[in-house]
């Protein structure tokens, strides 16, 4: 690093925080840039917590405006109606993120996430969506791995009380502990699509039931030209086709994917607040990790189901490609 | 999202949070949004800038306001409609009593330490309240679920006691960093500005018993016509040149160790040497702003000072506390905020350091050491959180099946970063929670009545406000109401031995320990004996029935927890060692809790193993069948302690 200090103020106001990451972790924070497109609660919990962190600056994307739905796991949202009426969620919640911190710098971007250009992303080190389409998903990663310069790409979602992260940091060196010792490593991630295209009947048996059913529902959701989340149990008997189809062509048991998990799925419009704490705790840790190049990061889904309470790192890559 | 019965269950609730720090401000914000209406909060701190890294619902201008008011306020501002009751008041105060306790249906406690963890745990055991536990520490952290007669209690099991240190590795023979922090802030520093009465090791004591300790009461006095430079130098030569001098006499001790060099003053400073500029920041009037930083121009907190360097602040920072706070010696104690103090305690250190070939080290290191500041950062609170508000909700809806203790891991377990566990049962021969009988060894006729009350009653046993009865006869009563007369006798009990109390505690009897304020009572039969090993006995006493942690086997000087009760930064005390050997934790045969510890208090991390046999009801079933948890309950723990005892 290069050897800026940290100010007496940061020093001050990160105290805590530096006795847990260190100081050169600290500064590579304050430098990053952050693009977050999908205000929903658990996106919320994500920037509080790298506001929190003193990254360099967060730039949030979504021109929907806030409804009764929005304000269910958003802390960003006053309740003061005259507060929100006719600004977009993201103005909205760019005004309470500024205040939880003075030193990072917090803006909203006009535009709609699935026409976000190359040489926008281009300005930022990690970029992260949440409720976006499965195309939308597909084409902003695309455009991340285009770019000379690596950008970390996350998406993240919560649906019932289930939660997904998904994580491409293309070729990731970090340093991790050891036992006693700091010891390097190096991570190949594959994208988005090529995550999803490993065939299934390569998976490990015991992979989470949550990682085949979000698959299937973004698979029903992406014919049917909904979007994210825009689903009822009415859906259920056509999922339910769908999941036989992708079952068949993957040549795995449909009790991979159980009913009562879909219908949750299906149902669960509105996230649960203690799951995107959760969620939204551990990818924003997440991103700190990537940013300072310390600890070793996720590879590259993790799952949350308070059904059981378990919080699962799943390794979705192709064992023969080169990651 | 949750079911409607959920719901119900959630919006009918009545909830208790004790703390609104690190993991308080996620627990609140997380209970509003999962739709709670009825929240007490309860928090004697106030707000320091440290916390704002974490503490989301605090702003700059909130600074040196209640923490459970300002955290209320925030979370109306997107919840307007709920209530929210908040008490700037120590959990402690007897407002807070178990009729308080009965009007809630969970307790959430989001605290900072062990002390209140206890209070809170006996109360809402009287009160029958369900508790959920929650701590952090930096990446690790853990929930744990108390139901009466059902899980384990918060005192079931042990909580390693605060780290510490053999009295002569910090006297005579440091080998890390941590030992000279521990030199320099509970004997140099409590010998130069603190209560001079209380007993200080700081004079070593040379082989032949020659010690050099005859004329050393005076010599950490400021003489009369002595002139503050000069004291300074003579100090520094004391302890780091002199001192050292007569510890390498021994050769015995150096014998297979790296002899120390003894550093004097004029080594390192020329001899008219100005220091700082006191004129420079020190016209503030402001005691807390005085610092020798300041006025030496050293600005980096995180930068290590070189031997000279760390020389001027030790001679700037012992001038400061006499000429600006001369009225605070003798009754100084370590205090991690205090910048004066902590300056003096980072330069002593390294100038011990330096002298016994140890790597220095920064203020800001330094001041982690010695304050013991736990780590912390926002995103294991905001996890934990989330974790309390699941186990509440499954609480409320009754669905005891279901209650999980759940363990943040920092490296991936078995794939999970997040890793619940089926609660332990309640351990049977708990004091706490089953009431069963302790027994004390002691030498009855040989120990004083004082040592029993501060070594097992409030020490070990936790109480505040004690009652010590024999039969009806009040041996010993703590509180505010009491009169003269009572005051009396019970003061003049103290300084009896046990044997002979108005009713003598001798072995075959039994005493009944009391605190009415945590409504717990504990019957202690007594046990003559005469002899107790020195060094793994020292308290002369042997508590039977009450479990403590397996700690270093070092003891004596600790390092004190620098956080206590009111202290500011912490959103922790249950931080958990993770074994870094995945392979041996799998293959592990034997499974019992694992008791470790970090720095000053710990939970134990419990192993996995891959035991089918076990008939124990902790086997958690994945949906295959062949992938599970197992932990092994206490028994074998239990079991091998009794056999110690
Ligand atoms: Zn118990």
């Amino acid at each position: 690093m290069d050897g800026e200090e940290l100010t007496e103020q940061e020093t001050a106001l990160y105290d805590r925080q530096i006795r847990v990451w260190g100081a050169d972790a600290q500064r590579r924070l304050s430098k990053a840039h952050v693009l977050i497109g999908g205000m929903k609660g658990t996106i919320a919990e994500v920037c509080k917590n790298i506001v929190l962190a003193g990254v360099g600056s967060v730039t949030l994307v979504d021109d929907s405006p806030v409804t009764e739905e929005s304000l269910n796991a958003n802390f960003l949202i006053p309740s003061d109606e005259t507060l929100y009426e006719g600004r977009s969620i993201a103005e909205v919640c760019c005004d309470s993120l500024k205040d939880f911190n003075p030193m990072v710098h917090v803006s909203a971007e006009k535009g709609d996430l699935s026409s976000l250009s190359t040489e926008i992303l281009e300005k930022f080190d990690v970029v992260i969506v949440s409720g976006c389409s499965l195309s939308t998903k597909k084409a902003i990663n695309g455009k991340c791995r285009k770019l000379s310069k690596r950008i970390a790409f996350y998406s993240v979602d919560c649906r019932d009380s289930c939660g997904e992260i998904f994580v491409d940091l293309q070729d990731h060196s970090c340093t991790k502990k050891q036992v006693n010792e700091t010891v390097e490593c190096r991570l190949q991630y594959p994208s988005f699509e090529e995550a999803i295209a490993v065939p299934w009947k390569i998976l490990p048996k015991r992979i989470s039931k949550l990682y085949f059913a979000t698959r299937v529902i973004e698979r029903f959701e992406e014919t049917e030209t909904r979007t994210s989340g825009e689903t009822s149990l009415a859906d259920l008997p056509n999922v339910l086709k769908l999941r036989k189809e992708l079952c068949e062509a993957q040549c795995i048991s449909e009790s991979q994917i159980p009913d009562s998990l879909l219908e949750r799925l299906l149902l669960g419009k509105l996230e649960f607040p203690p799951v995107c704490a959760i969620i939204g705790g551990i990818l924003g840790q997440e991103v700190i990790k990537a940013i300072s190049c310390k600890g070793e990061p996720i590879k590259n889904f993790f799952y949350f189901d308070a059904a059981d309470g378990k919080g699962l790192i799943e390794d979705i890559s192709n064992p023969n490609s080169a990651s | 999202m949750a079911s409607q019965q959920q719901l119900d269950a959630i919006k009918g609730a009545k909830v208790l949070m004790v703390g609104a720090g690190g993991i308080g401000c996620e627990l609140l914000k997380t209970l509003a949004l999962s739709g709670f209406q009825d929240i007490h909060i309860i928090d004697m701190d106030t707000i320091e800038v440290s916390n704002l890294n974490r503490q989301f619902l605090f702003r700059q201008s909130h600074v040196g306001q209640s923490k459970a008011k300002v955290a209320r306020d925030a979370v109306l501002k997107f919840r307007p409609h709920i209530n929210i009751t908040a008490h700037h008041d120590n959990i402690k105060s007897s407002d807070f009593d178990v009729d308080f306790f009965k009007k809630f249906d969970v307790v959430l406690n989001g605290l900072d330490n062990l002390d209140a963890r206890r209070h809170v745990n006996r109360i809402r055991l009287a009160a029958g309240v369900p508790l959920v536990e929650s701590g952090t520490t930096g990446f690790l952290g853990q929930v744990a679920v108390h139901v009466k007669d059902r899980t384990e209690c918060y005192e079931c099991y042990p909580k390693p006691a605060p780290k510490s240190y053999p009295v002569c590795t910090i006297t005579s023979t440091p080998s890390k960093f941590v030992h000279c922090i521990v030199w320099a802030k509970d004997l140099l520093f409590a010998k130069l500005f603190g209560d001079k009465n209380q007993e200080n090791d700081l004079n070593v004591r040379s082989s032949d018993g020659a010690s050099s300790s005859e004329h050393t009461d005076d010599i950490f006095e400021l003489r009369n016509d002595e002139d503050i430079d000069c004291y300074g130098r003579r100090i520094y030569d004391h302890v780091f040149g002199y001192n050292i001098e007569l510890a390498l006499s021994n050769d015995e001790t150096w014998k297979n160790r790296t002899r120390p060099k003894p550093i004097y003053s004029s080594d390192v400073l020329s001899n008219n040497q100005q220091n700082g500029n006191l004129d420079k920041s020190c016209s503030s009037s402001d005691v807390a702003l005085v610092s020798t930083m300041a006025t030496l121009g050293l600005k980096n907190p995180q930068e290590v000072w070189n031997l000279a360097e760390n020389s001027k602040v030790l001679l700037e920072a012992l001038k400061l506390f006499f000429m600006k706070r001369q009225k605070e010696i003798g009754s100084l104690t370590f205090d991690k905020d205090d910048q004066l103090a902590v300056e003096f305690v980072t330069a002593a250190a390294n100038i011990r350091a330096a002298s016994f070939g140890i790597p220095l080290h920064s203020l800001f290191e330094a001041k982690g050491i010695a304050g013991n500041i736990v780590h912390a950062v926002a995103t294991t609170n905001a996890v934990v959180a989330g974790l309390i508000v699941i186990e509440a909700i499954k609480l409320l809806n009754k669905d005891l099946e279901n209650v999980r203790m759940t363990f943040c891991n920092e490296h991936p377990k078995r794939k999970m970063l997040l890793m619940p566990v089926e609660p332990f049962e309640p351990n049977k021969t708990c004091f706490v929670c089953s009431k069963t009988p302790l027994t004390l060894e002691v030498n009855a006729p040989h120990t004083k009545f004082r040592d029993f009350i501060e070594k097992v009653v409030r020490a070990k046993l936790g109480m505040n406000l004690p009652t010590v009865m024999k039969g009806h006869f009040l041996l010993y009563e703590d509180g505010n109401d009491l009169d003269e007369d009572e005051r009396q006798k019970y003061e003049a009990n103290l300084e009896k031995v046990l044997s002979k109390l108005p009713s003598p505690v001798i072995g075959g009897t039994s005493i009944v320990v009391e605190d009415l304020n945590q409504t717990l009572s504990c019957e202690i039969n007594i046990k003559q004996r005469e002899e107790f090993d020195e060094e793994k006995e020292p308290e002369g006493m042997v508590l039977i029935g009450w479990l403590q942690a397996p700690t270093d086997t070092e003891n004596k000087a600790s390092v004190q927890n620098g956080e206590s009760t009111s202290g500011a930064g912490t959103d922790q005390v249950m931080p958990l060692e993770i074994a870094e050997d995945e392979e041996a934790e799998v293959n592990a045969v034997s499974k019992k809790r694992n008791f470790s510890e970090i720095s000053n208090s710990s939970v134990s991390h419990p192993l996995t193993g891959n035991d089918k046999t076990s008939k124990n009801k902790e086997v958690i079933l994945e949906d295959e069948g062949d992938d599970l948890i197992v932990l092994d309950h206490l028994n074998s723990e239990m079991a091998k302690k009794k056999r110690l005892v």
